[in-house]
């Protein structure tokens, strides 16, 4: 660490005063540099070199591991980014660059799709990225004995091969127009390939950290990776990941000073930490969203009327108010959100209105229902009160809910997709097509109302081959409006990212479409 | 002494009977448990064909009883296998989690103990005075209270307002030992509030009792002083009560800690068993699950060989 830096830090941390701040710097010759560094506003400074990053999250568990066909809770996933690049990339302004793919180009009929593999790239062992290494990682997730959860994603993929050291074409079953968004999916993550398969065990990426040590479900340790070929991002000298999965042990952390950032602050005492003036608390709003996923072949959610119903008796805003205290955004029976390109905004915002909901109740032929609703907070936060809440605003429309409490274990494998109506939690997904086609489309594992809508799954085909962004536009509005008024989900919020950060660490805009700025807080964020 | 031997070898064959039992007990017990490793490793993301890949490559697919014998065959050729989630050696693991583990119990019984032995005779030489009733009050007060809530007290003024210790005690491999004693205090701390009141109870509890009886009286009677009375006469007969307690609290501050292990992040056993569990990654949990049975067993054994040892009697039984 510099003089300077030193300087800077015992003053952030107030073991000097100002005073002999500026004395110190002085004498150093480096009171020019000073209007920048004494503004508060980390947002402003520029990025800077140096430092250990110290960040405290709330997953990471014993089980995890460095496989990205593993990756799936945050701490993995924001390793991977730290270690690994993609193809592409999600910038803060949701838009779709390049990161080890300098361009890319499509088939007419958006089948075949080739990528310009970035030329020099090193992986933190030594060895130059070429195309046969990308192969190997895309192939890791595919094929009959993968037990990716990235296989789903993938399964469009009928083949892809090197051409030549440089060069990889994909060729898919139909037209795509997003793959290249699919290619910065977290578990896309690019590694050394040795005889076709890939060394994931090692940890070696091309990201801005190497590994130096990895303790599944307390902590990585990483170090920069000093031929990091990315501009402007890896700032910091070394990073290290710790799981805090309490979250009082958590904030207490970031108080103390023994991290430097946390994820998922508890939103109940957001008040009172604001008064801690060391804290930066950042706020993102982006896809992730709550759901009630009701099975769509099974009575009485087989019948639209029932459904429109139970959408229109739950009272949005007070569940935003009470589970979310404001941190978050309605949702409109859609899954689409804002870091999405093709947001139909002007859509009128459902809410609740109890004539309506005994209107469509009546004709369903109903004057009362009674439906049981599952919940878990393993499926969200405060799930269980939202039902109960739920419970309450529906009551208004002589619609009875029966709030079952489900156990947190096995939530996802013997709730979700097999109780006829239950809580669900989305992350949401970069593209419409994605989003669509993971929980909407007809007969994909994780339609999670099996929902099966010809109109909407005939546009879902024609808009994702569709290279025209005016007609794009269009057909995914339709297909937002059929969702809200025929689907089998109700979607009443989506949910902001709520993170602490201490003042020394800087960060240009956050990005919206996961949480810890798009999970590359690692490379993104520095010290002031 | 030969008779102790014989009755150590008894107890161990027993203990070795005991661990068997619980090995069958928690294998039924996550076998139970809804749901299963593969569904719970890959989450929300799980799929049928992701989840039957899974379970093939893993060998979940087998029925219960052959996994529990190949696994059982390992265990006594002393290989534990590797964790199902992460294909890690389950030895390396645990080995590093353990000694963590033990790190902290040590450091909390090296403190409690003695505070506990010397709390207990006090109170018993000054018994019905204010300072038992305040010991009591407190300690009592202590062991009541969740041990998170301790934990959240100790942090908000140690850490937040006097800043003198951490609030997290991450250590790893590379830290050095006195880094690890200062990271390791507040929760040592924690769990000394947490097991002294037992320990002081009974040493307090067992000396009272004895004072009662007629060679106490006898030596009161000869005009010893009150302390040499407690130590030199009434405490070598109450020993083995308190030995028992003390090492009912020492296998607890192995086995019992996870509370204390989330609140400070501290990585030992505790996190990683219910980690497991969550996930039903069986070959950790058993393996685990025999680590504190055998903790019991042997902190037992050694608990009856220390009264036998103190009061000669015990080793015939009435």
């Amino acid at each position: 660490m510099s003089e300077q830096q030193k300087l800077e830090r015992m003053l952030a941390q107030g073991k000097i005063s100002r005073r002999e701040f500026l004395t110190r710097m002085s004498a150093l010759g480096l009171v020019a540099a000073l209007p920048s560094l004494m503004s508060d506003s980390a947002f402003a400074a520029k990025p800077k070199k140096g430092g250990h990053f110290r960040l405290g999250l709330g997953h990471g568990s014993t089980t995890d591991s460095l496989d990205p066909g593993t990756f799936e809770n945050a701490y993995s996933q924001t390793m991977g980014y730290g270690l690994r690049n993609n193809l592409t990339e999600v910038n803060a302004d949701n838009q779709l660059i390049g990161e080890l793919a300098e361009s890319w180009e499509a088939s007419p009929d958006a089948k075949t799709w080739t990528f310009k593999l970035r030329r020099g790239v090193e992986f933190h062992n030594g060895k130059i990225m070429d195309a046969s290494d990308v192969v190997a990682s895309v192939q890791h997730h595919r094929g009959e004995d993968s037990k990716s959860a990235a296989k789903a994603i993938l399964e469009s993929i009928v083949d892809l091969k090197a051409d030549g050291k440089n060069t990889v074409e994909f060729s898919l079953k139909e037209g795509n127009a997003d793959f290249p968004y699919i290619m910065s999916d977290y578990h896309i993550v690019v590694m050394p390939a040795k005889d076709g398969n890939v060394d994931w065990k090692s940890g070696v990426g091309t990201g801005a950290f190497a590994l130096q040590s990895y303790e599944p479900g307390v902590s990585i340790k990483m170090k920069r990776n000093p031929n990091y070929w990315k501009q402007g991002r890896g700032h910091f000298d070394s990073a290290e990941m710790i799981t805090i999965a309490d979250v009082a042990a958590r904030t207490n952390a970031l108080t103390t000073g023994e991290v430097d950032a946390i994820d998922r602050l508890d939103i109940k005492t957001l008040h009172l930490l604001k008064r801690n003036k060391n804290i930066n608390i950042i706020e993102s709003s982006g896809n992730a969203h709550y759901t009630f996923a009701m099975l769509t072949d099974i009575a009485p959610f087989d019948n639209n009327h029932v459904r429109l119903a139970l959408k229109w008796g739950l009272d949005r805003e007070a569940l935003l108010q009470t589970i979310l205290r404001g941190h978050g955004y309605l949702g409109n029976d859609h899954p689409i959100g804002r870091a999405n390109p093709y947001l139909a905004k002007d859509l009128p915002q459902r809410n609740l209105d109890p004539d309506k909901a005994k209107f469509h109740l009546k004709k369903a032929g109903l004057s009362k229902l009674t439906v049981d609703l599952s919940a878990a907070d393993a499926a969200f936060g405060g799930a269980v009160d939202a039902a109960v809440l739920y419970k309450e605003h529906a009551a208004k429309a002589n619609i009875t809910i029966n709030v079952v409490r489900e156990p947190n274990d096995g939530y996802w494998s013997n709730v979700w997709l097999k109780k006829p109506w239950c809580a669900v939690y989305w992350g949401g997904r970069p593209t419409e097509d994605w989003m669509f086609s993971t929980a909407y489309a007809a007969g994909a594992p994780w339609n999670d109302s099996h929902w099966k809508h010809d109109r909407f799954n005939e546009l879902l085909v024609l808009a994702r081959a569709e290279l025209d962004e005016a007609k794009r536009r269009a057909m995914y509005h339709e297909m937002q409006l059929i969702c809200r008024d025929e689907g089998g989900v109700c979607v009443p919020l989506f949910n902001n990212y709520v993170e602490g950060l201490s003042k020394k660490v800087g960060h240009g805009k956050i990005a919206g479409n996961w949480t810890m700025d798009g999970l590359k807080a690692l490379e993104r964020w520095w010290f002031v | 002494m030969l008779n102790l031997v014989k009755v150590v070898a008894q107890r161990l064959a027993l203990g070795l009977l005991v661990l068997f039992a619980v090995s069958m007990i928690i294998f039924l017990g996550v076998e139970l448990l809804p749901g299963d490793l593969c569904q719970e490793i890959q989450g929300q993301g799980a799929t049928k064909e992701t989840v039957a890949a899974c379970r093939k490559e893993l060998g979940l697919d087998l029925p219960p009883v052959t996994r529990y014998v190949s696994w059982l065959g390992g265990v006594v050729q002393g290989d534990f296998g590797v964790s199902l989630a992460n294909q890690r050696e389950i030895s390396e693991l645990i080995g590093v989690r353990l000694s963590n583990t033990v790190f902290l119990a040590l450091i909390a019984a090296v403190i409690s103990v003695p505070l506990a032995l010397i709390l207990g005779l006090l109170a018993a030489l000054y018994r019905n005075t204010i300072y038992d009733r305040m010991v009591n009050v407190v300690t009592l007060t202590s062991i009541s209270t969740p041990e998170f809530f301790v934990a959240y007290i100790l942090i908000l003024f140690f850490s937040v307002k006097l800043g003198w210790f951490p609030s997290l005690s991450n250590v790893s491999p590379e830290t050095e030992f006195w880094e690890r004693v200062y990271r390791a205090i507040l929760p040592a701390t924690t769990l000394t509030l947490v097991v002294v009141a037992h320990m002081m109870r009974m040493t307090r509890a067992s000396i009272i009792n004895l004072l009662a009886s007629p060679y106490i009286e006898m030596a009161n009677l000869k005009g010893l002083p009150r302390s040499h009375v407690i130590v030199r006469h009434a405490l070598p007969n109450a020993w083995a009560p308190i030995v028992n307690v003390i090492v009912i609290n020492l296998a607890y501050l192995i086995v019992g800690v996870v509370v204390v292990e989330v609140v400070f992040v501290y990585p030992g056993l505790g996190q990683l068993i219910v980690d497991s569990v969550q996930k039903r990654d069986i070959p950790v949990v058993q393996a685990c699950s025999l680590i504190f049975a055998a903790t019991y067993v042997l902190l037992n054994l050694t608990a009856d060989i220390l009264s036998i040892v103190t009061n000669p009697r015990l080793l015939h039984p009435r």
